[in-house]
């Protein structure tokens, strides 16, 4: 369905345009909030303790915060325009080169933990619906529970625990890869892509191991949304007409579930999965600082408590405008996946 | 060839429910010869679809067959398992259902529901499934079927819907066809070409074929045979004619006198012994208009256009005296309901002019209309008495609303004694007004919803389809009530109806609507008995008609 696919496309169009204010104001605000947060970098970056009166002024000045506020904002958009992000005052370099060379491990790490729930979540979700208030439905019902409740720290400890420290299963948790490995070229960012390229199983296995715990204690904190609107919406699919009526024609058990009931109710799910995604980007920082991975939550993070203007307000925008993305590519998705949205 | 093809023995089936076990059939047994087409009339739970579901094993997880036998072929279907269950569903016996585009896959092509059903029973490869089921669509009488192959069911109306399903249940010639329903919801003229398709289809292929349907006339127009169905037992079972002429049981009775027919009138819609109260309200001559009375509404070339769209309604055009009744029909799609709307003021007019009582109102925005003080002039009656009801509010708040929001009333004891006033005109009993609606049956929250439009003693009450959602013996109630409340208050009815013999007995006038434009109007009963346009005639052939008593006598 050609036709399908490109109304999709205009409405994802007309979603990035309209898009375009929210992220100018999250800029606006960002920026605002960041001179209204206590701390001066100026304080922070001067050489020393007992650094004088004069030379903070002078690192003020340098900076541009003698300034007003909103000149600084005019300066600050017209950068922004430019494409330059600013200099981050902690490692010396362009926010934009920090960004660029961390987003792909926290993009990984999502990726493999959002996949690592899903795949874990839709069966538990449809085994609990097929079975409601069965023995499966419950362990289902307390192990999404338990997920949710333990913090994802706390797990991530607990899985360096048993699987670093027990069983020694694990490598030690630090980074995306032990020192002694060779990096492969860089080419997508993803190491256990990149390794893959460059035909390098040992360290694809390396990179792998790296990534599965952090991954893991991810996952677990949002199987439960998943399973449960997968859950939800699977039983809303069993109990509707249309597979009333693949059953009154006899369809396998196994067609009446997946092809009838699972793919209508998959629908929600998308949606779902677009919303933990975001969250998730922005809310791993506490497993990045367990993991010691060099990711951007835990780079704005230490950008903040250091009073580091620029690599914050860099970071809030980076996610905006991934949120922006992975809500578009919902919607995609959403299209292909339901023939009556285009419609609408 | 009276071979006995399904024979139900002393069924019991019983759903669980939070008040512990509630039997649906109690003992019901019913024989279908092959080839025949067998009705089974009852009204909403009496248990006929719960009948038909646990013949073809699609009972939801509550029910269960708590007792008795049904046989197909000398087999027991409540004992099958498994593959021998799957050979049984679709290959032997099939069922279609009410609400055809809910019944289907919507993200799916009807080309691949058909060749899944297909595939199910036959080992052909999936090109052989894709022509089967575009023959298949060609013998259900759909147009351009190739292109509707790759169509899904949104893509097409519930007539076209409808179709498909029936094309399924036939994929794979099955000798057993239960019908749960076919066509309601569906237009007159669409009921009638698929209830014509269906028959044809059973008679060619030699299907047996139950109906299940509330709908007297329509079973009668296609059945040989009719069981009537009562409170989950079979109460009695004739052929059409004996059924109609001669009802045995006390029920049946009733279900025949409530069911409309092409010359009854609002008083014979109940037996003999309840008509008596009735008969002193009509028999009052109504107060003649004086003549050079202004019209109470004059509707002038009123026209709407959603956007973007072609017009829904354009150049619309009536007056409506006080205490008048005036019917609106046509099939889905013609404009009747988005013109009822405009006039009761909910949705704003593209052109023209509305004028009630001699001020021009269509000028108020919808959205500001509620403080005009002709909004307590024009109430209206909405379609679904279950979804009008706000479910957190009792019966008696429901009613109060109006009161204290367009008569300024306070809560109090003059509010109270309004409140029951209009339960009383209604017929509502006054205990159950403090329940809440899913507490009500449907005739009761019908009555509610009634006693709420007249509760600020409107002089024009907008009735959309008011008794479409009610079994037939329920709408000869409130009917009488509708027909009751204008010769005593005067009330003007304006009433929107797709059943043309509900609008012939209720209205003096009707007038027909098709693609948003009028196309005939006149005296309801000179307009059904001698329709000018082929379209009305089409609209009032396509009524299923019960021959009753007299006609019969001639005939035999």
């Amino acid at each position: 369905m050609t036709g399908g696919l490109g109304a999709t496309m205009v409405r994802a169009g007309r979603r990035l345009l309209s898009s375009l204010p929210a992220l100018f104001g999250v800029l606006v605000f960002t920026f605002l909030l960041m001179r209204v947060l206590p701390g001066d970098p100026a304080v922070f970056f001067a050489s020393g303790p007992n650094a004088g009166k004069e030379e903070i002024e002078q690192i003020r000045k340098q900076m541009g915060l003698n300034k007003p506020v909103p000149e600084q904002l005019v300066y600050y958009l017209s950068d922004i325009g430019h494409g330059n992000l600013g200099r981050s005052m902690m490692t010396g370099q362009p926010v934009l080169k920090d960004l660029r060379e961390r987003l792909p491990a926290s993009l990984e790490l999502t990726f493999t933990a959002l996949l690592i729930a899903l795949i874990a979540a839709v069966p538990l979700g449809v085994v609990a619906a097929l079975r409601p208030g069965s023995i499966v439905d419950h362990g289902v019902r307390l192990f999404c529970a338990l997920g949710v409740c333990v913090p994802t720290f706390v797990s991530g400890l607990l899985l360096i625990y048993v699987f670093y420290y027990l069983l020694g299963l694990a490598p030690d948790p630090t980074g995306r890869i032990d020192v002694f490995t060779s990096l492969p070229p860089q080419r997508t960012g993803f190491l256990s892509i990149d390794f893959l390229l460059a035909g390098d199983v040992e360290g694809w296995w390396a990179a792998c191991k790296q990534l599965i715990l952090p991954a893991v204690s991810m996952a677990l904190f949002v199987i439960a949304p998943l399973a449960r609107i997968t859950r939800a919406s699977m039983l809303v699919s069993l109990g509707s007409d249309f597979v009333r009526t693949a059953r009154s024609v006899g369809l396998s058990w196994h067609k009446v579930v997946v092809t009838y009931a699972l793919r209508n109710a998959i629908l929600p799910v998308i949606t779902i999965a677009g919303i933990v995604f975001s969250t998730m980007l922005g809310a791993n920082v506490l497993v990045e600082k367990v993991f010691s991975w060099p990711g951007v939550a835990s780079y704005a993070l230490d950008a903040l408590l250091s009073s580091d203007y620029a690599p914050v307000q860099g970071f809030v925008l980076l996610m905006a405008s991934l949120f922006v993305l992975v809500n578009l590519l919902v919607d995609v998705c959403y299209g292909i996946a339901d023939p009556r949205v285009s419609v609408e | 060839m009276s071979e006995e093809l399904l024979k139900i023995d002393d069924l019991h089936v019983a759903f669980s429910t939070r008040r512990g076990m509630v039997e649906a059939v109690r003992g019901v047994t019913l024989a279908v010869q092959s080839g025949e087409m067998l009705g089974l009339v009852g009204e909403s739970g009496s248990g006929k679809s719960v009948t038909g579901f646990a013949t073809t094993r699609l009972l939801d997880a509550a029910g269960r067959v708590i007792g008795g036998k049904i046989l197909f072929r000398g087999q027991d279907v409540t004992k099958l398992r498994g593959d021998d269950l799957r050979q049984l569903q679709g290959a032997a016996m099939s069922m279609i259902f009410q609400n055809p585009r809910a019944a289907l896959n919507p993200i799916r092509t009807i080309g691949l529901q058909i060749a899944d059903a297909i595939l199910t029973h036959k080992r052909i490869s999936k090109e052989a499934a894709r022509a089967e089921a575009l023959d298949l669509l060609r013998a259900v009488q759909i147009r351009d079927p190739e292109a509707r192959m790759s169509a899904y069911p949104h893509e097409l109306s519930g007539g076209m819907c409808q179709r498909v399903m029936i094309a399924i249940a036939i994929s794979c010639n099955p000798s057993l066809l239960i019908a749960d329903e076919p066509t309601t919801g569906l237009d007159v003229t669409t009921q009638k070409v698929v209830m014509d398709l269906l028959a044809d289809i059973a008679a060619a292929r030699g299907m047996a074929t139950i109906l299940i349907t509330h709908d007297l006339g329509l079973a009668a127009r296609y059945c040989r045979r009719i069981a009537v169905m009562e409170r989950g037992r079979i109460v009695e079972e004739a052929d059409p004619r004996r059924l109609f002429s001669a009802p045995q049981h006390a029920y049946t009775r009733r279900l025949v006198a409530a069911s409309p027919t092409a010359t009854s009138r609002i008083e014979d819609l109940v037996t003999e012994e309840e008509r008596e109260a009735y008969a002193a309200v009509v028999s009052k001559p109504r107060t003649e208009v004086a003549h050079g009375t202004p019209p109470l509404l004059e509707v002038r070339k009123l026209a709407k256009r959603f956007d973007q769209g072609s017009a829904a309604v354009a150049d619309f055009s009536m007056t409506m005296a006080g205490g008048e009744s005036v019917g609106l029909v046509g099939e889905s799609g013609s404009g009747k309901s988005t013109t009822s709307r405009m006039i009761c003021r909910l949705i704003d007019p593209s052109e023209g002019d509305i004028v009630f009582d001699g001020q021009s109102i269509g000028h108020i925005a919808s959205r500001d209309f509620h403080g005009s003080p002709f909004r307590k002039d024009i109430q209206m009656v909405f379609q679904d008495p279950n979804e009008s009801l706000n479910p957190r509010y009792s019966a008696f708040d429901c009613i109060a609303h109006p009161l204290m929001r367009l008569d300024g009333m306070r809560a109090g004891d003059a509010l109270r004694k309004r409140v029951e006033e209009c339960a009383q005109r209604v017929g509502l009993p006054l205990d159950l007004l403090p329940r809440f609606p899913h507490q009500l049956s449907g005739g009761q929250k019908a009555r509610v919803g009634i006693a709420r439009a007249i509760a600020c003693r409107p002089r024009l009450l907008v009735l959309d389809e008011p008794t479409a959602a009610l079994d037939v013996s329920v709408q000869a109630v409130v009917l009488q009530l509708l027909d009751r409340l204008r010769r005593e208050n005067d009330i003007a009815l304006l009433f929107v109806s797709h059943d043309l013999n509900v609008v012939r007995m209720l209205c003096d006038r009707t007038i027909v609507l098709r693609n948003g434009g009028i196309v005939e109007q006149g005296e309801s009963r000179a307009l059904f008995d001698n329709p000018k346009t082929d379209y009305t005639r089409k609209l009032v052939e396509a009524i299923p008609h019960i021959q009753t008593g007299p006609v019969l006598a001639v005939a035999l």
